[in-house]
């Protein structure tokens, strides 16, 4: 992604209470920011998704239902590139390539899909993520926005 | 949110060994807890062999809303009971065919001519 050859025009940075009650709250945050961009319909319904996995993922894994913040950055590019960085502090992710293959999940109610990795690596260009044990999970996402002409 | 549609987040209607639940707005980690107990509570009460899970005024649903389908149909499952989802639309089908769920889960069109009493 052509972060070092294209200015950064905007950006937005957020910290939320790891609370679920919050999850829709950051995706509209997120949607409303990338609006100024002109991003399609599915662009931003593609966004919003890969943002509310990676928010979900420091709810339910990162902090496990406990309270921490969750930091999160979206940069808008000269060239439309739209950059989401969803951080935590929590437990970390002890192996990041098993933790990111479809339908694992370390859950045990059988009530998760073991999809957002899934997701967010479908619905975004790239993705980044970086954790270490203890201290906790930095996803850095991107996504190429095209958008529409508006006359 | 709901307040703006006047539409409930989970309503139900159950026809002989039928029971379809009507979900709307947004399936998120959040909602999907109420929806699940609701739904529950339902099956639990009724114990219907099929569970329709409608989805024609979901606007979002992201990987929680998958998990939340696949707990329902281990549930009926483990009461001989078969589950079919429900006129997604096209971003909600999206992600359903990204979990290739549509393998054990049948993704069927509402039956518009059948008239429905909400409860």
């Amino acid at each position: 992604m052509n972060t070092s050859k294209s200015k950064k025009i905007n950006e937005l940075k957020m910290s939320l209470y790891s609370l679920s009650v919050n999850e829709a709250a950051s995706r509209a945050m997120t949607g409303a920011f990338c609006a100024q961009i002109n991003p399609t319909a599915t662009e931003i319904a593609d966004i919003k998704c890969a943002l509310s996995e990676a928010v979900t993922n420091c709810i339910v894994h990162g902090y496990k239902g406990g309270i921490g913040n969750i930091y999160i950055t979206v940069t808008i590019y000269e060239n439309k590139l739209v950059k989401i960085t969803v951080k935590d502090k929590g437990v970390g992710i002890p192996d990041v390539k098993c933790a990111m293959q479809p339908l694992y999940t370390t859950d045990k109610s059988g009530e998760r899909s073991g999809m957002g990795f899934c997701v967010m690596e479908s619905f975004m260009d790239k993705i980044k993520v970086s954790s270490a044990e203890g201290r906790g999970t930095t996803v850095t996402m991107f996504k190429q926005i095209t958008g529409e002409k508006i006359f | 949110m709901n307040d703006e549609k006047n539409t409930p987040l989970l309503s139900f209607y159950s026809d002989e060994d039928k029971l379809y639940a009507y979900v709307s707005g947004e399936i998120d980690h959040h909602s999907a807890k109420v929806i699940r107990e609701g739904i529950d509570e339902q099956i639990f009460a009724l114990r219907p062999k099929k569970l329709y899970i409608n989805l024609k005024n979901v606007d979002f649903m992201d990987s929680s809303g998958l998990g939340l389908i696949m707990g329902r149909y281990k549930l009926m499952k483990i009461y001989g009971g078969k589950t079919f989802i429900e006129s997604p639309s096209h971003r909600v089908l999206k992600i359903i065919e990204l979990a290739q769920m549509g393998r054990i889960i049948d993704v069927v069109e509402e039956n518009k001519e059948q008239e429905r009493n909400l409860k």
